[in-house]
């Protein structure tokens, strides 16, 4: 009897302390492989535009379903498919990708604050104390965090322009 | 000699070639202005020199090439610079362009050129840079930088030097009367271009409507050895390299491969003269020979003309237009683009104007796809152009691909032949274009993922500096402390 009671409860730790080890060796990083797969997929700007607080945020909501997967602007088209083929739906589905916006400021009204200079997640803006600032249109992502920081109201977001670089035929239309 | 290797599909369009072929090349008289875009090759934008007001000389350098792979701009005449900014673009969207444009003073005075030695005592890499600052680019069409293509040719061994002049599309007569009227100039360019590559033959390749075109090249490379005029068969996309290059040589460019890479380099008609002009006299490439015809034109001929002259003024030196044109076209009815209006510039690549009636246009609806694979028998590259189609329909861009788009040259033959009246091009070109648009934006996507590191590298750093300067302005302060009584 205290045999087979000792047998089983030196089975009991011996198991235990090798679940508790397997547990600790074999442990999977952060919660799913998954979610840090896609933020590494997502422009990373922390901008909020999809509605979360910044980009791994959004990546948790993707990989939940709690998002959409053209939620994110910047991203464009190419994350969509992206996200599309990782998370095995249709990219059509989602409709139409959202269309990049990107922020100019209007000069006539700047003061120089560099109150935007400092909100952009990307250096974006240029300027200085007392200078007219302004966007560099290639590294701005339409996050539109300048326009909120802006105490002049004076930035403005706008469809990215269409340009002969990026115009391209459409898809012919019926049948 | 033809061989059995030749070229698979094609088709047989009607040619429209008589009226204007049978005419002599016409100088067109000077434009009031000429707008010259900053990117009329492919490649990054020129850069302009010059400013508002200034005044330019003919073949005065306005704009300097803006990277490896771009061509300088000059003046096509002489006057006053009176505005660099966008206008229209000779381009379907309409959208526009950067250009200079140039009041003409109508003296149209030159500049003192460079005049060069001769040629062929030269050094081959000395001869590609002349041709690359005369701004010369591929005028069938293609307006890829030419001296890029010398340079990069001299760098794999070339052993023929391909002249085109198969000029398939229709309408369209300028190779055929400039190998009429200048070919001496022409084997002279070949020739130059010969010792710029160490090629061992030329091979001016010439289809078999054009029988004086060839006769008139046969005599000008008679006294010169290793020349030869090949005559291919009439067949529309003969002038695309890489089906000359199969048709000539009998060797097939791999998919993705350039032309060099079987030891063959192409060069068109209207090139071979632009860099003979250069090399000769230090012309830059300043005019052109176009071809102005269609059913609303009144009288169809080749116009040499400046660089930058409006498309209208052409069409004036050819008598107006007897119609309101269904379709203006800058370049043939099967590879050219259609243009927002006769106001825009004539540009370094522009082969031909066009006026089309309605009856010269097709206007058919589109009906659903029988698959009769009449597009498959017609495509010249051996693709499956009702698949591609089909794919870029629901945007399976990576399908499409598979079935062939990468290697699809836009050529039109499918659509063509194709009795559905399917616009295949027009799916064609969204599914190009949108794949651009999709590698842009995972181009940017990257740009931004580098600029938010660096910005919080940057932060870090102020940070860390901060903290630093406390620190030292804290030991400061206390060690003054304690050094005092
Ligand atoms: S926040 Fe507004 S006022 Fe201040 S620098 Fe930026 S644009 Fe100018
Ligand atoms: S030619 Fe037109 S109808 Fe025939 S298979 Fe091709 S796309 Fe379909
Ligand atoms: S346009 Fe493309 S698919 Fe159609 S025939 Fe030409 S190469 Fe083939």
């Amino acid at each position: 009897m205290l045999m087979a009671t000792l047998m089983l409860g030196g089975l009991g730790i011996a198991l235990g302390l090798l679940l508790g080890v397997a547990a600790r060796v074999f442990a999977v990083e952060g919660e799913n492989p998954l979610v840090k797969q896609i933020e590494s997929l997502m422009p990373g700007s922390q901008c909020g535009q999809c509605g979360f607080p910044g980009c791994s945020a959004a990546a948790t909501a993707l990989v939940e379903g709690e998002a959409a997967i053209n939620c994110c602007p910047p991203g464009g088209r190419a994350l969509v498919e992206q996200l599309a083929t990782l998370l095995g739906v249709s990219a059509d589905s989602a409709g139409a990708a959202p269309v990049p916006m990107v922020a100019s400021i209007n000069e006539a009204e700047c003061t120089g604050c560099t109150r935007c200079y400092r909100a952009c997640p990307t250096d974006a803006v240029v300027g200085a104390n007392g200078q007219i600032h302004v966007i560099l249109q290639a590294a701005c992502t339409g996050c539109a965090k300048c326009a909120e920081a802006c105490p002049e109201n004076c930035v403005s977001l706008h469809p990215e322009p269409i340009t002969l670089d990026t115009w391209h035929w459409s898809k012919p239309q019926a049948a | 000699m033809l061989k059995w290797s030749g070229v698979k599909g094609g088709v047989h369009p009607d040619t429209h070639k008589d009226r204007s072929a049978a005419l002599k090349i016409v100088q067109a008289s000077l434009p009031d202005c000429v707008i010259l875009p900053l990117r009329q090759h492919a490649g990054a934008d020129a850069i302009p020199l010059v400013k508002p007001g200034d005044s330019v000389l003919k073949g005065q350098l306005i704009a300097a090439a803006g990277t490896e792979v771009s061509a300088p701009v000059h003046a096509s005449t002489s006057g006053r610079v009176r505005k660099i900014g966008p206008v229209q673009a000779p381009h379907p969207s309409g959208l526009a362009a950067d250009a200079i444009v140039i009041e003409s003073d109508g003296d149209d005075r030159w500049i003192d050129l460079d005049m060069p030695d001769d040629p062929f005592s030269q050094a081959p890499m000395e001869l590609a840079e002349r041709v690359a600052r005369a701004g010369i680019v591929g005028m069938g069409g293609a307006i890829f930088p030419a001296a890029v293509k010398l340079k990069q040719g001299a760098r794999h061994e070339i052993k023929t030097v391909l002249v085109n002049g198969s000029e398939c599309e229709p309408y369209l007569t300028t190779d055929d009367r400039l190998m009429r009227e200048r070919a001496e100039q022409i084997v002279d360019g070949a020739r130059l271009i010969q010792h710029i590559l160490r090629a061992y033959r030329i091979v001016i390749a010439i289809e078999d409507n054009k029988s004086e075109a060839i006769a008139a090249m046969r005599a000008a490379a008679e006294p010169f050895g290793a020349i030869e005029v090949e005559v291919t068969p009439t067949l529309y996309p003969m002038g695309s390299a890489k089906q000359l290059i199969q048709e000539i040589t009998g060797h097939e460019v791999p998919a993705e491969g350039r032309s060099t890479s079987v030891g063959v380099l192409v060069h068109n008609v209207g090139t071979v003269y632009a860099i003979q002009q250069a090399l000769r006299f230090g012309r830059p490439l300043i005019s052109r020979v176009v071809t102005v015809a269609g059913g609303c034109i009144k009288s169809p001929r080749n116009v040499e003309t400046v660089i930058g002259a409006p498309v209208q003024h052409l069409i004036d030196a050819c008598g107006g237009l007897t119609d309101e044109p269904a379709q203006l076209l800058l370049g043939g009815p099967m590879m050219g683009v259609t243009l927002p209006s006769t106001q825009v510039p004539v540009i370094k690549g522009a082969t031909g104007v066009l006026a089309l009636q309605r009856r010269e246009v097709s206007r058919a609806t589109e009906s659903p796809c029988i698959r009769c694979a009449r597009c498959v028998q017609a495509c010249p590259m051996g693709l499956l152009p009702l698949e591609m189609a089909r794919r870029a329909k629901v945007d399976d861009l990576d399908g499409a691909d598979a079935a062939g788009l990468k290697d699809c040259i836009l050529c039109g033959s499918c659509a063509y032949v194709c009795p559905s009246h399917i616009p295949l091009v027009q799916y064609f070109q969204y599914a190009m274009g949108e794949q651009d648009a999709r590698k842009n934006a995972a181009r940017k996507n990257d740009y931004t993922r580098m600029l938010m590191d660096a910005r919080n590298a940057r932060l870090e750093k102020e940070v860390a500096a901060k903290a630093a300067a406390k620190a030292a302005k804290k030991s400061r302060a206390s060690s003054t402390s304690e050094s005092a009584p």
